[in-house]
């Protein structure tokens, strides 16, 4: 006799229901919708919703479905086209204060959804879109900090009257060369209990000067490497934002890189220009002996100066001293002084930014502030028939303001000549505030109709091949094949309803991994039905063989399984995007065959032939 | 519908020696290929950017050449895609300015035939393709690692050799194919030879699965005829499951489009150098190396009966 206790027939039941419920939410689609919020985050307000209801219905655009939560506003459209000809209309109605992004979001019934029930994410190659690869040059940030700490020790020097003869950047170490003894031990005693980051050593340099060397603690410099790789990804986040991308990821990957996918981004040129630009800000005090400056590009510039193209020609002296960089400024927007209708930039500062800015300028009012824009490219160059990468970095002053009070944590910027200025500025300020240089090390993007494409490919090739499995399977091993082929839907099923539940990603190579599954999900019943026909030979009864067939196939599959799953680990380990989709489906097509394969059929089969003693199997 | 009314009996370890000599210069081909003309590197690993671009209408090849050379793409690479309407443009990696290259490929496409639509853009820097290239190695190699514990655990040692030897074996002589051919060997194309990796895997324990226990079942027989026995045994499930294997690949290399064609087609290579290495690699190699029925029979316990024991 071969019976199932009742709780295995109602978990095999428990568990295709469970996964025909979680798949359902894929057959309904998606519908193309955009996802309206401000700039600052939130939902529109109602006024302005009326006047995209408004705006839409003039232009004879019929909206499906509205959603309004918390920070956006989602209108559901008929049609791809109606999507792009209704997201190109409202911003141009709503202009620069709103965002408007593409989307798709899923027809799922509302029931549906409330047991949690999604479509399945669909990759970057399914849906078209944009992946960046981006490389943070902490190194460069490194140098930035130190040579920070060597400005802060020379001001200090200064301060406390203590003669020095040099002070340079290695590395991560300031080394301070002084003239005697003294003054290095009379420096180290002043300098060592204001840096508890770095760690201070007396020593002696090659040609015998007295030496103090300052570097900075291991923890502290991982702590400066962390904070410029998040620093560099709250920036994306808020360009991304400028972009208008309904779900970006941005996402860390390893020491220095980050992700950057932006799905449904068509125009990628310009992507490409927002995200890829790197460029970092300095505020710097103008020398005021020589302003305007009247020399040339090659003439030699005063001690303690740096001579910078201006953005409109000519050129500026500005003093070495940094008063802050970019990365001290938390918000740019351009508007209009409303005392006297000039266009002006509002700047916000961080809280040590503020205080920095307010200790420089508390004796400089009246003096010139200039605003240093530096943007770092990487062009490739030959260099003895070898190709280098080098960074090229273009410097240009930006801007020059008088100081007219002492400045603190928020300030302006007036006297621009129009408000398109204005807007310029603050974008270029915004932008600014990268704190480290980065480059794109690697790209890939999808068009969308190519997305579509390998959507409506795939779907056909697993169609195909599962048509091809069930159609030999039937025929090769009959009643059984049928129940095999039932396994293999069943197991179809799971995958999708795991994948949607899991919100995993679905790429190309991952439907190809399903396709492979499919083909190799039927090896377990192969392996029991061969089975099964063995000891029918051998000359065990019915219920025998069914019994050793199951139970003698087992291990075996379990074994073969096992070395596969291995193999599909390390490739979700090692893979990157595509061939971690693959791994995904893999295994989850391997957990979920296992079940299927072997305890939904024996299920079957001991339904259908469980009870009947001489019966003769149809296998 | 059955392939045999009753159990085969194919003498296949009687070849074994044969086919060994057959393996030997499957074998030595493919690393000759390897190593003179070397694999035909894709983007991932190399570096590099390509532009695949749509046209409405069916483009000739030369007048997109020209209109590249015209703006200084001397150098780029332009194939078709799967129709004639579809075109792929590769440039390597010192052919401009790295990521923003695409863009100015397209653009003086577009200038030419403003219908050009962009389908698809890979660049991937030389680091990151070192890195590529490095990851995909390690990952060959734990699997392989991975596989070799865990086969070992399962079985004997000299199992675990015999199945890393077939994977091995069937590891290089696809990448000897694919050398020989000259097609491009990308990051899909590693995913399917790991996938390859297991299935091929798969197969070996299977036929390895029934040889232990035969050992343990059959008291009769040496070594070579218990294997060849298993072997036989096996054959149906080995030909129906490569059958069906075979079928959803050759679905998904005439259905899945060009992208996914190199993945369908290393694993349609795979699986048939696969199943003939579970046999006479893997069999072979764990009989050469004298597996014998002491090696998996447990020890006896006390007070088990003596007669059960063979002379």
């Amino acid at each position: 006799m071969n019976r199932y206790p009742l709780w295995k027939y109602l978990l095999v039941v428990a568990v295709i229901a469970a996964g025909c419920l979680y798949a359902l939410p894929n057959l309904f689609g998606q519908d193309p919708a955009l996802q309206i919020s401000s700039a600052s985050g939130g939902a529109p307000t109602a006024d302005v919703r009326e006047r995209i209801s408004e705006q839409l219905s003039a232009d004879g655009i019929r909206v499906q479905g509205r959603e309004l939560t918390d920070d956006h506003l989602l209108l559901r459209l008929g049609s791809a086209e109606a999507q792009v000809r209704a997201a190109d209309e409202l911003a141009l109605a709503l202009g620069g204060d709103y965002t408007v992004a593409l989307n798709l979001a899923p027809a799922t019934p509302d029931w549906l959804q409330g047991l949690g029930g999604r479509p399945m994410y669909l990759g970057l190659d399914l849906r078209g879109g944009v992946h960046f690869l981006m490389d943070v040059d902490v190194e460069a940030v490194l140098d930035q900090t130190m040579t920070g700490y060597r400005d802060e020790f020379r001001r200090q020097l200064r301060e406390a009257d203590i003669r020095y003869r040099d002070a340079s950047v290695q590395g991560t170490t300031v080394r301070l060369a002084f003239a005697d003894g003294e003054a290095r031990d009379a420096a180290r005693s002043t300098l060592s209990p204001d840096y508890l980051d770095l760690g201070f050593e007396a020593g002696a340099s090659e040609d015998d000067q007295p030496l103090l060397t300052a570097t900075l603690s291991e923890e502290k410099q991982r702590e400066v490497r962390n904070a410029a790789v998040e620093q560099n990804m709250t920036t994306l986040r808020n360009r991304v934002n400028e972009l208008g991308v309904a779900e970006p990821v941005i996402q860390r990957q390893g020491l220095s890189r980050i992700v950057v996918q932006l799905p449904g981004v068509q125009d990628t040129a310009r992507a490409k220009e927002i995200i890829g630009a790197t460029a970092t800000l300095e505020f710097r005090m103008v020398d005021s002996a020589n302003f305007p400056y009247r020399g040339d590009a090659d003439d030699p510039v005063p001690p303690g100066t740096e001579r910078y193209p201006e953005r409109d020609g000519g050129y500026v002296l500005l003093e070495r001293e940094v008063i802050i960089t970019g990365e001290a400024i938390t918000d740019a927007s351009s508007g209009i002084d409303t005392q006297n209708g000039q266009p002006q930039v509002n700047i916000r500062l961080s809280g040590s930014g503020g205080s920095i800015m307010n200790r420089t300028t508390a004796d400089r009012v009246g003096d010139h502030m200039a605003v240093l824009f530096k943007e770092t490219q990487i062009e490739p160059r030959r260099v003895d028939g070898e190709v280098v990468r080098q960074q090229v970095e273009t410097q240009e002053v930006i801007n020059i303001a008088r100081i007219q009070e002492q400045l603190g944590s928020r300030f302006r910027i007036s006297g621009l000549e129009s408000s398109r200025e204005a807007r310029n500025l603050a974008l270029l300020l915004r932008a600014g505030s990268l704190a480290a240089p980065m480059q794109i090390v690697e790209e890939r993007t999808i068009g969308p109709s190519l997305g579509q494409e390998n959507i409506n490919q795939g779907l056909a090739a697993v169609v195909a091949g599962f048509l091809l499995v069930v159609a030999f399977m039937a025929i090769y091993y009959k009643v059984f094949g049928l129940i095999a082929n039932g396994a293999l839907l069943a197991n179809l099923i799971l995958i999708v309803a795991v994948l949607s539940l899991l919100q995993a990603t679905l790429t190309l190579p991952g439907i190809a991994g399903i396709v492979l599954t499919v083909g190799m999900a039927v090896d377990a019943n192969v392996l029991i039905y061969e089975r099964i026909r063995e000891e029918l030979r051998g000359g065990s009864s019915t219920q025998q063989a069914i019994e050793a067939g199951y139970g003698k196939a087992f291990s075996t599959i379990a074994d073969a399984n096992v070395t596969t799953l291995i193999a599909a680990v390390v490739l979700f380990a090692f893979g990157s995007g595509p061939v971690k989709g693959f791994a995904v489906t893999l295994s989850i097509g391997i957990v979920s065959s296992m079940f299927t394969a072997i305890l939904g059929t024996r299920a079957v089969v001991n339904l259908i032939y469980g009870g009947r003693r001489g019966a003769r199997l149809a296998i | 519908m059955d392939f045999f009314k009753r159990e085969p009996d194919i003498a296949f370890m009687a070849y074994r020696r044969r086919l060994a000599l057959l393996t030997a210069v499957l074998l030595v081909a493919a690393i000759g290929f390897l190593g003179v003309r070397g694999l035909n590197l894709g983007l991932d690993f190399t570096g590099g950017t390509l532009v695949e671009v749509g046209y409405p209408q069916a483009v000739e090849l030369t007048e997109v050449r020209e209109v590249l050379a015209q703006d200084g793409y001397e150098d780029a690479v332009v194939q078709t895609f799967g129709t004639a309407r579809d075109i792929l443009i590769r440039l390597a990696p010192d052919a401009g300015q790295g990521d923003a290259l695409s863009n100015a490929v397209l653009e003086t496409l577009r200038g030419d035939n403003p219908d050009a639509e962009l389908r698809r853009v890979e660049f991937v820097g030389p680091q990151v393709g070192d890195e590529l290239a490095e990851k995909g190695g390690l990952a060959l190699l734990y699997a392989l690692g991975g596989i070799l514990l865990y086969v070992a655990f399962r079985f004997e040692y000299r199992f675990a050799i015999g199945a890393v030897a077939a994977v091995v074996h069937d590891v290089v002589v696809t990448l000897g194919l694919f050398a020989a051919i000259g097609m491009t060997f990308d990051l899909t194309v590693l995913a399917a030879l790991l996938a390859v990796i297991g299935y091929s895997l798969n197969d070996t324990i299977v036929v390895f699965d029934r040889i232990r226990e035969n050992f343990l079942r059959i008291r009769k027989g040496t070594s070579e005829s218990i294997t060849n026995r298993s072997i036989n045994q096996m054959l149906p499930r080995t030909l129906v499951t490569s059958l069906t294997t075979l079928l959803v690949l050759f679905a998904l290399a005439l259905f899945g489009g060009e992208l996914i064609r190199g993945f369908a087609v290393t694993l349609i290579v795979g699986v048939l150098v696969g199943t003939y290495s579970s046999i006479y690699v893997a069999s072979a190699a764990a009989l050469a190396l004298g597996v014998s029925k002491e090696d998996l029979v447990p020890p006896p316990k006390e007070g088990e009966d003596a007669d059960d024991e063979q002379p």
